[in-house]
């Protein structure tokens, strides 16, 4: 008898009608996946790979519907079948993982509660066994004391070991199929590499099929056999992981896989994306000198370095008390002293937790550090009392946020948004000649002048860090803190924010201090690394020194766990100098 | 736990000393005590000697003191106008209020949960379009004027209802009971309706509301992607999770449902607190005005400590928040 393939998916369309016109969310999608093997689906936001997921799952947010195409399960056809049947399917023959795992759970009950009642429900074991089995599934995917933890409520985990729990949750019944939907893009790299680590083991020896959702290259190259690539709906390439990541066929995946920030070799740009549609507007050129923008940058040049951290401490009370004693503190910084030269690009790595935000709060004065002294071009700003004596040092150092869907006033016009700034710092004469200032500011990050008038919610993720830049350049600084500027991005997107930062950072002589959790990005971007693990700043050095030589132990084992995408091509790219090394 | 309890429990005296305090300036300040207690005819110096006697010449702190020990125990002296202990005058009232606001606050649970419940599952059907439009009415009617077409429809033209007063009641012990005879069950509906009206409304808009949240969340898909029937999904985790919200808001609305049955209590005569508390005002007895403002800062106390224990026993993110402090 020959094997049936394990999920066949043809032709399947979904379209969600709204009242003036029908979005067509996955249109012709043809894909089939073996008993062992993983799939990945990926593809940036938009691209309908959740909306596949639903789909397989019978979970399809309403309005939408499958308007055309089939699914089968092991041969049999499951798209068809009544709310009843597709209920008996889900968890006993397709288990499915989210992406956020603190919002997975039931927080009002505990974790074997959770379990058993799946459990029960697919299998009829019996309360006891039931237990039993709820005990042995955290024992397999890895979590310590499953007796113990199986009592406890979700809170009392970690986010990486409630993906476990998740995971397991999946499990219960041992389906064949397992739909995971960005399982690990909430999860640090480290926990990250676990969970992939984790479930590859489970896909292999229980000969699980496995369809992986995601937007992440690294998760791709690392555990799947084969790619489907999704773009706007449709199905641009299908092949084995290899093959697409090392040669891809078509331009959309080409240019996808040129904007992923390259782990192994620093280039002095990245490729542009040229497939994707509605790229920015062509930069108007500013001639620096004369412009607005260049002007009253005579700075004095710093003695030393621009910044110099001494020796910061920063702690948190997480648990108030009226006695000493009693209270909880978190040092979210410990003792950390770094400098950062004019004109120079630093990164600072390190996971969630790790300070790194911290440290960028505390150099621009939103945090009071406990103990350590700053000064930014040799003066000490934490001896400065007053405001008044602190704003002169504020306008010269500008931060942009991790999100751009928050950071900006959703109230406030462009114009007033990226104005405000210079009109605080009095930076210009008159309110006209404040307009035709952020009108070249828009221009020049790519954004053209008319959407001075229009409003944040008019703009994409991207068009957004645009303006959160503009608003930073504002006030002609000299010091730009950049906290996660992209994570919040699609790789081609965060393709054109970071290589319009190079071009900012090198034509306006900025200081720049970059922070990521994201090594490849990283390597891009920055001259000199500093890698923060628990407050402390365990290593800084220069970045192809570091990636290539790393010293400190968490270092080494941090490159490790960076996905390597190994097989990429080296053809066409402008490769950054490489660091002498005597 | 427990020292989170202790917590309360001081911060509930500090909030019973300040209203004590409130109660104390106005019995003590509004109006002069001795003019309400002697006849025109008293000499000056009978005044100054009654006066003496009385205690009113000690110093503020004193008479706090005193006053304070005494409400402690239930005395708040003589009611000027009924001239007998305010503590017999509250003990004899408590039992209609508490009675009437017991009923209903549990019509306007049980009925205002299963109608917030449906009207978030079946966002778009007849029915609950229905509820909510009524629930509009509910909440924008005034309470006397629903009262007052009750007895209309109900009292005057079907006759069905008696309009006014508690009816037959039973003694047991201090207390009097309207729940053992017909009459007086038949005199709770149309009272207890109009008072829960309101409630009910403001529970079901929040249940519902609350239940839509909820049900976008995503432990309730990952809970329908394990394949868990919808009842379950819906009553086992999507309802709890609503519930704490509601409690607290449920255990605000108690403590108004007793404070506030005043105009209940007017439109259909109901011999309770809040009837005993309008008439104080009328005649300016400050003893019973007193008691009163006292009274209801201590249910609200109380209400507000049941539900803070309450939210312990349902959500388990309060009960270990110091296990996972320290041992992680």
């Amino acid at each position: 008898m020959i094997q049936l393939t394990l999920l066949q998916i043809n032709n399947l369309e979904i379209e969600f009608p709204s009242r003036k016109s029908v979005l067509r969310a996955v249109d012709d999608v043809s894909l089939s996946l073996e008993k062992g093997d993983i799939l990945g689906i990926v593809g940036e936001s938009g691209a309908g790979k959740s909306t596949v997921g639903n789909a397989l799952i019978g979970l399809l947010e309403p309005p939408g519907q499958m308007t055309k195409g089939e699914i089968f399960l092991d041969g049999n056809r499951i798209d068809k079948l009544p709310d009843s049947e597709k209920q008996k399917i889900r968890g006993k023959e397709i288990g499915m993982i989210f992406q956020d795992p603190l919002t997975s759970l039931n927080p009002l009950q505990t974790i074997e509660n959770q379990l058993v009642e799946t459990i029960n429900l697919h299998l009829e074991l019996g309360e006891n066994d039931a237990r039993q089995r709820a005990v042995e599934l955290l024992d397999q995917v890895g979590i310590p004391d499953p007796d113990v933890r199986v009592k406890q409520y979700p809170h009392q985990f970690s986010g990486g070991m409630r993906q476990r729990v998740v995971v397991a949750l999946a499990l219960c019944a041992e389906p064949n199929l397992i739909i995971a939907d960005e399982p690990t893009t909430a999860l640090d790299v480290s926990i990250q590499a676990q969970i992939l680590d984790l479930m590859r083991g489970l896909c292999k020896q229980k000969q699980v099929g496995m369809v992986i959702i995601t937007h992440d290259m690294g998760v791709i190259a690392d555990i799947t056999d084969r790619v489907a690539v999704m773009y706007r709906g449709r199905l641009v390439e299908h092949g084995a992981t290899e093959k697409i990541l090392g040669n891809p066929d078509h331009p959309y995946t080409q240019s996808l896989i040129s904007a992923v920030p390259r782990p192994d070799i620093k280039l002095i740009r990245f490729p542009q994306v040229t497939y994707i549609e509605d790229v920015a507007e062509k930069n108007t050129e500013i001639d620096i000198t004369k412009h607005w923008l260049g002007k009253a940058r005579d700075y004095e040049a710093a003695p030393g370095p621009l910044v110099e951290l001494k020796n910061i401490s920063m702690r948190f009370t997480t648990k108030p008390a009226f006695l000493r004693q009693n209270r909880i503190f978190l040092d979210a910084v410990n003792n950390v002293s770094l400098d950062i030269h004019e004109g120079e690009v630093f990164g600072l790595v390190g996971e969630s937790g790790s300070g790194k935000s911290t440290v960028a709060r505390i150099i621009c004065g939103l945090y009071t550090p406990i103990s350590g002294a700053i000064n930014f071009a040799g003066t000490e700003l934490t001896a400065l009392k007053k405001q008044s004596e602190l704003d002169p040092f504020r306008k010269q150092m500008q931060m942009i946020f991790q999100d751009p869907y928050s950071s900006l006033n959703p109230r406030m016009r462009v114009l007033d948004i990226v104005a405000e700034p210079i009109l605080f710092h009095q930076l210009a004469e008159t309110r006209r000649e404040v307009e035709i200032i952020v009108k070249d500011l828009l221009e020049h990050v790519g954004l053209g002048a008319q959407s001075a008038v229009r409003y944040p919610h008019e703009f994409s993720g991207g068009q957004r860090q645009r303006i959160s830049i503009a608003r930073a350049l504002a006030t002609r600084p000299r010091f730009l803190i950049c906290d996660e500027p992209t994570s919040a991005l699609d790789v081609s997107i965060q393709a054109q924010i970071l290589n319009l930062l190079k071009d900012l950072q090198e034509e306006l002589g900025l200081t720049m201090l970059f922070i990521s959790h994201d090594l490849p990005v990283i390597r891009q971007m920055c001259d000199r690394v500093g890698v923060m693990k628990d407050g402390f700043l365990c290593e800084m050095k220069e970045t192809e020194v570091l990636f290539e030589n790393p010293e400190h132990e968490y270092t080494q084992h941090l490159l490790k766990l960076m996905p390597r995408l190994e097989g990429l091509s080296l053809e066409g790219l402008d490769m950054a100098p490489q660091p002498n090394q005597n | 736990m427990l020292a989170f309890i202790f917590k309360r429990l001081l911060q509930s005296v500090v909030v019973m000393l300040t209203v004590a305090l409130i109660a104390f300036a106005l019995f003590r300040y509004v109006g002069d005590p001795i003019n309400n207690m002697v006849g025109q005819d008293t000499t000056l110096e009978e005044r100054a000697e009654l006066k003496e006697r009385l205690g009113l010449n000690d110093p503020f702190i004193i008479q706090f003191y005193r006053f304070v020990r005494d409400a402690s125990v239930g005395e708040f002296g003589l009611s000027y106008q009924h001239r007998r202990p305010v503590k017999e005058l509250i003990a004899e009232r408590l039992p209609a209020t508490l009675e009437l606001a017991l009923v209903s606050a549990i019509l306007a649970l049980a009925i205002g949960i299963p109608m917030g419940v449906y009207t978030a599952l079946k966002r778009y059907g007849f029915l609950s379009r229905t509820f909510m439009t009524i629930s509009l009415v509910g909440v924008s009617l005034p309470t006397f004027l629903i009262g007052i077409l009750l007895i209309l429809f109900f009292g005057v033209i079907l006759r069905w209802l008696p309009t006014f007063g508690r009816g037959d009641v039973v003694e047991i012990g201090w207390w009097t009971s309207g729940f053992l005879t017909a009459s007086g069950l038949k005199s709770l509906i149309m009272p207890s309706i109009t008072l829960a009206l309101f409630q009910m409304t403001l529970i079901m808009r929040l249940v519902r509301a609350e239940m839509l949240e909820v049900l976008r969340a995503d432990f309730i898909k990952f809970a329908r992607a394990r394949g868990l029937p919808t009842r379950a999904v819906h009553f086992r985790h999507a309802l709890k999770n609503t519930l704490v919200p509601v409690i607290t808001i449920t255990g605000l609305q108690l403590g108004s449902i007793i404070a506030f049955a005043i105009i209940t209590e007017s439109v259909f005569q109901w011999p309770g607190m809040g009837l005993l508390f309008i008439q104080a005002i009328g005649e300016v007895d400050i003893p019973v005005m007193a008691a009163y403002l006292v009274l209801i800062a201590f249910f609200f106390v109380v209400i507000n400590m049941v539900v803070d224990i309450l939210y312990f026993v349902v959500d388990p993110r309060l009960r270990v928040d110091k296990a996972l402090v320290n041992g992680q």
